[in-house]
């Protein structure tokens, strides 16, 4: 973010005359956090598919400290297929006592050949595509040592150079409802910050940013580890956190959804805001800002 | 307007049509990813980085024991229900009275171990979580002596590194994946930090009673910080050696052989 080293360089020319100045490029992202964002960007997008194919070996989450076939009270979340009493098969999502049907995306989906496919996550979102342990595993250990050293990268930068403090934490003024609350009727109307509201992240972005950065990746990294005998055996202490092996299981799964419904918002804001530009900001570095409507 | 934003109109449209060839792109280009053999090859070495960072945060630590009350009702039975070779089967009909555990390759003592004598040996009992490469978990009581002293007994020569345990079933499926030496015959091998660790043991009775077929009868491995598939049942025979090269595809197990982990502590 470098929000110290305003390059703002005026490239524009003025020609419209309801406006006061003319956009002009602002250096917004350094060149560390630009680097890392899209090696973070690359590690991810392979952490969820790998993901999603370690979790069709066995597409059911439990609470505790195990969890199996049989053991249907410590079970909270199941994805699998099922027949009709006229023998129709269904795809469904359980969650406790809730059961949603969800056939052609979960549980039965259309596998690699256009049929049907009795399979948790479809085979089209999974890496590789279609059942695949091994290999899923592979690149799954590999990818989470390119998510962590280069989290570490872009955390000891970000404390170094005060960019966690300085663009990501939230003022405690900003915390207020009524600012929050402004900031949300802002998005919906989709109406982005110009000027120099423009040059910094509002409170949304804040705590969007700062809690997957912070709360959710970490949690993520080390819900991962607590699945780990290895890791657990050298520390112990990371299955009484997170209540057992199955339930760290279990939150990594969430905390991997969290991550999804992120991005998904995260792009779809992307698009809204003006994919170019904020693209290109995190290529180049340079961001357009828009001066302030004047009335 | 600017003039800045005019060519901008024609960038955007082609981000946007980049954006769905791309995200078409991705899952196909993935796919092509994995499969490349050379990529494989770098990604697979993050097992030894594993491996290496899991050595140095805990050589020596041990698995979380548990209490009775913690036991799984049901202990599931994985992999191979009932080997259905006749030299196994002749086994189980004398209930392994005349089965021997040979000990053997690089020790200067080969041992042939009858179950009644690996039986009177000091046993260690303990209750520990069996994890499953797909991801369930079962907590169940074991007992057995401990491999470390099986090993010291057989006096293992200076240049052993491995431990290779040889079973008797022979789990068919996925043969294909295993390369042209791949053996469908189950084995395992681990290396001798494991081998010695104070919860490495030789269990012949699990909750209480005997091992039972389907878990691996008349001995299995417990080695407590890896997973499932390095638990090796059915053991018929142990070889202290230096490589691997000799045994299936050479990569240390059945599994190993079709693409899984040797160092299974993650």
């Amino acid at each position: 973010m470098a929000t110290g080293e305003t390059t703002g360089e005026t490239t524009g020319e003025t020609t419209g005359a309801t406006m006061g100045a003319a956009p002009y490029l602002f250096h917004r992202h350094a060149l560390a956090v630009r680097v890392t964002h899209w090696i973070n960007a690359l590690a991810i997008v392979f952490m969820i598919g790998t993901g999603f194919n370690i979790f069709n070996a066995h597409p059911g989450l439990y609470w505790g400290q195990y969890g199996a076939e049989d053991d249907d009270a410590k079970r909270w979340l199941e994805i699998g297929s099922a027949d009709t009493p006229q023998g129709v098969a269904y795809g469904f999502v359980r969650i406790g006592s809730l059961t949603v049907r969800t056939t052609g995306v979960l549980g039965i989906s259309s596998g690699g050949n256009g049929q049907p496919q009795a399979i948790a996550y479809p085979a089209w979102s999974t890496i590789p595509s279609g059942r695949d342990l091994a290999t899923a595993r592979n690149f799954h250990f590999f990818f989470a040592w390119v998510l962590i050293i280069n989290g570490l990268v872009y955390l000891g930068y970000s404390l170094a150079t005060g960019h966690l403090r300085k663009d990501l934490l939230p003022r405690l003024k900003e915390l207020r409802p009524a600012n929050i609350g402004h900031d949300i009727i802002q998005h919906a109307k989709l109406k982005f910050p110009r000027g120099e509201a423009a040059k910094r992240y509002h409170i949304l972005q804040k705590l969007a940013y700062g809690g997957v950065v912070l709360v959710i990746i970490p949690l993520v990294i080390f819900t991962g580890l607590g699945m780990s005998p290895g890791t657990n055996a050298a520390w112990p202490w990371l299955l009484d956190v997170f209540g057992g092996r199955a339930s760290s299981r279990s939150l990594h799964w969430v905390a991997a959804n969290l991550i999804i419904l992120f991005i998904i918002v995260h792009l779809a804001m992307v698009v809204l805001a003006g994919p170019y530009n904020e693209i290109r900001s995190m290529i180049t570095g340079k961001f357009r800002v828009d001066p302030e409507v004047t009335k | 307007m600017t003039i800045l934003t005019r060519p901008m109109l024609s960038r955007r449209g082609l981000i946007g049509f980049g954006g769905a060839a791309a995200g078409g792109l991705l899952l196909s280009g993935c796919d092509a990813v994995v499969r490349n053999q050379k990529l494989k090859a770098i990604v697979q070495s993050s097992e030894a980085a594993t491996q290496r960072w899991q050595r140095l945060i805990g050589r020596n630590g041990l698995a979380q024991e548990f209490s009775a009350a913690d036991m799984s009702p049901i202990f599931k039975v994985n992999g191979t229900q009932e080997p259905m070779e006749p030299e196994y089967q002749a086994h189980k009909a004398e209930d392994f009275a005349n089965w021997k555990l040979a000990i053997a390759g690089l020790v200067n003592k080969p041992l042939d171990l009858s179950l009644a004598q690996l039986r009177s040996m000091p046993a260690r009992t303990q209750i520990t979580r069996h994890d499953c490469v797909e991801g369930w978990s079962a907590i169940g009581q074991w007992t057995g002596p401990l491999l470390g002293s099986v090993l010291k007994a057989a006096d293992m020569k200076t240049n052993a590194r491995y431990v290779v345990f040889r079973c008797a079933d022979n789990y068919g499926g996925e043969l294909s994946k295993g390369g042209a030496q791949s053996t469908s015959i189950y084995y395992e091998s681990i290396d001798l930090v494991d081998a010695f660790h104070p919860q490495t043991i030789l269990a012949h009775s699990m909750n209480g009673g005997p091992l039972s077929v389907g878990h691996g009868a008349p001995v299995r491995l417990r080695v407590e910080r890896q997973l499932g598939y390095k638990q090796a049942k059915y053991i018929m025979g142990i070889d202290v050696v230096s490589s691997l090269a000799g045994y299936g595809s050479g990569q240390g197990g059945y599994w190993e052989d079709r693409g899984y982990e040797w160092y299974a502590g993650i």
